[in-house]
């Protein structure tokens, strides 16, 4: 089957704008596939280059070197059939919560009547029914989260990219916002990129677990695949024997990488 | 007694009304001919010639409003020249605004001359103006134009330029082309700014108007004025003043009206519902 999401040795250097000279190679020769229907995970130490990656596949970012196919297909611009969570505030603050998961739609140039009855029934289901006429500003930061979730996935995109979208969270509300997207998952079988610095996250809710080394020019130091049984409570499966064991075996190789990257960015301050 | 009369938030009107009429009770007794010697000035009735007097002045907006209504069209003419100038002026610097913040190499193209007609005292304008325009509304709109253009134009482009980043990458992945950024995401961005500085040009724009008709018309509050002040007659220029002033904190007032009202979606600090 062709992945529904391919890079082959992607690489990314950063120029400085105002010295030519300053360069900063943040991923190299990276090459990683995600199979339709398939959840995988990248873990690596901060400032790794992870978000990088995650522009790359959603053509926000052009590669130095390397390719991206989508579906088979070589990407040129905007990744069409991603959607993108960011780990940032990304709602519009001028458009009330419906609004916003309409805008895609309207983008798209779905009427708008169809557009506010899709909008309405992905807020219900990502638990917002009755909040469609409040502002970002007037929602809890989880809720801002959902409702950047409900935005995404209106538009029923094959491919999720999803950049550490619970970071922000409280560990009880993070915990119902991984049920909530490992059941939506199950249910719609997307492929999805997510990205996150957080073991415990990547092993409980992926397919496979991909470890990155320590930036710059990191690439992936290792992969892991996660036989845990589905359908998964993220809870739950953290105190199986079986996570333990994948985690300690994964920590081994993660553990020098996030010591390196602290090094150098104790060095760098 | 006193815990009733001591200022608090609850009587604070009180206090506001009663400075404004200790001031005008100050000036009256300081001005009427021959209720208090005249150490200041030469003359007795010289306090009341440079100065005028509240209760003159007082009976002269009367006049104007009640007895005569001969205010009305000035007036009028006033608030037609202040908001074509705040309308025209607004909707250009947004254009320019996007433009430049849109393209960095217009924006650098032009930026030393945007510095230099920012830099430049536009008030100086005004006698050039009405000889261009001539001495009907063009002038007065033309010089509140230049006065307001650049307060939003510098404001817009601030605005586009601090777009979040996050928010335009994130309306691009939901599929918006370069039209829908602009309409959806740089346009609200910006309106914002404009809002912020809305009372400095509502009020700019008015000040364009005044001084236009100071300066050179036959018609206008401004132009009141000056023909009041040609004759000495200190009392209608201060109720001038006054009906410009009571004017002016109107236009201020319903700016923050249509501010509340179109600006709901930004946070305002400690907003709870009283129930």
């Amino acid at each position: 089957m062709r992945p529904a999401l391919e890079l082959a040795e992607v690489t990314c250097t950063f120029v400085s704008r105002e010295d030519r000279s300053q360069r900063y190679t943040a991923v190299s020769d990276v090459t990683l596939s995600i199979a339709p229907g398939e959840f995988v995970s990248v873990v690596g130490p901060t400032g790794c280059g992870k978000s990088t990656l995650l522009n790359v596949a959603a053509g926000l970012l052009e590669p130095s070197r390397g390719t991206v196919r989508v579906f088979g297909e070589k990407l040129a611009g905007i990744n069409r059939r991603a959607g993108y969570m960011f780990q940032a505030e990304a709602l519009m603050p001028w458009r009330t919560a419906l609004a916003n998961v309409t805008a895609g739609l309207e983008f798209r140039g779905v009427p708008i009547a169809e557009a506010r009855r899709q909008a309405d029934e992905w807020l219900r289901r990502v638990g917002l029914g009755g909040f469609g006429d409040r502002y970002p500003h007037q929602l809890s930061g989880g809720m801002r989260k959902r409702t950047s979730l409900a935005q995404t996935l209106v538009l029923d995109p094959d491919i999720m990219l999803m950049d550490e979208p619970f970071s922000a969270l409280d560990v009880q509300t993070r915990q119902l916002m991984e049920n909530e997207v490992l059941d939506l998952w199950a249910a719609k079988k997307k492929a999805v990129l997510f990205i996150t610095h957080d073991l415990d996250e990547a092993i409980a809710m992926s397919d496979r677990v991909l470890v990155l080394s320590a930036g710059p020019a990191s690439h992936p130091i290792g992969e892991f695949a996660i036989d845990l049984p589905r359908p998964r409570d993220v809870a739950e499966v953290r105190v199986t024997p079986r996570f333990i064991e994948l985690h300690k075996a994964i920590w081994d190789v993660l553990r020098e990488e996030v010591l390196k990257g602290y090094e150098q960015q104790k060095k760098a301050a | 007694m006193w815990r009733w009369i001591k200022p608090s938030p609850r009587n604070l009107r009180f206090w506001q009304v009663g400075m404004l009429v200790a001031f005008f009770v100050f000036w009256h007794v300081m001005t009427a001919p021959g209720l208090l010697p005249h150490f200041l000035f030469a003359k007795e009735n010289d306090a009341a010639f440079f100065l005028g007097e509240p209760l003159k002045i007082f009976s002269r907006v009367w006049q104007w409003f009640v007895v005569k209504r001969d205010i009305y069209p000035h007036l009028w003419i006033t608030l037609v020249e202040t908001v074509l100038a705040f309308a025209v002026g607004t909707a250009a610097g947004l254009l320019m605004g996007m433009w430049l913040a849109l393209s960095p190499m217009a924006a650098a193209i032009f930026d030393p001359y945007i510095k230099a007609f920012n830099s430049m005292p536009r008030i100086i304008l005004a006698p050039i103006f009405a000889v261009w325009f001539g001495l009907g509304i063009a002038s007065k709109v033309a010089l509140g134009f230049t006065l307001v253009f650049f307060i939003v134009f510098f404001n817009v482009y601030q605005g586009v330029k601090e777009v979040s980043p996050t928010v335009l990458a994130n309306a691009r992945m939901l599929g918006a082309g370069q039209r829908q950024l602009l309409r959806h995401v740089y346009l609200p961005s910006a309106t914002s700014w404009v809002f912020s500085s809305l009372h400095t040009s509502v009020g700019l724009a008015f000040v364009g108007a005044v001084v236009g008709e100071y300066l050179g018309s036959a018609n206008g509050v401004g132009y009141l004025i000056h023909q009041a002040e040609m004759v000495f007659d200190i009392n209608t220029v201060m109720a001038g003043i006054l009906v410009l002033t009571a004017f002016a904190l109107v236009l201020d007032w319903a700016v923050g009206v249509l501010e509340k009202r179109l600006m709901k979606w930004q946070p305002r600090a400690g907003e709870t519902e009283k129930l």
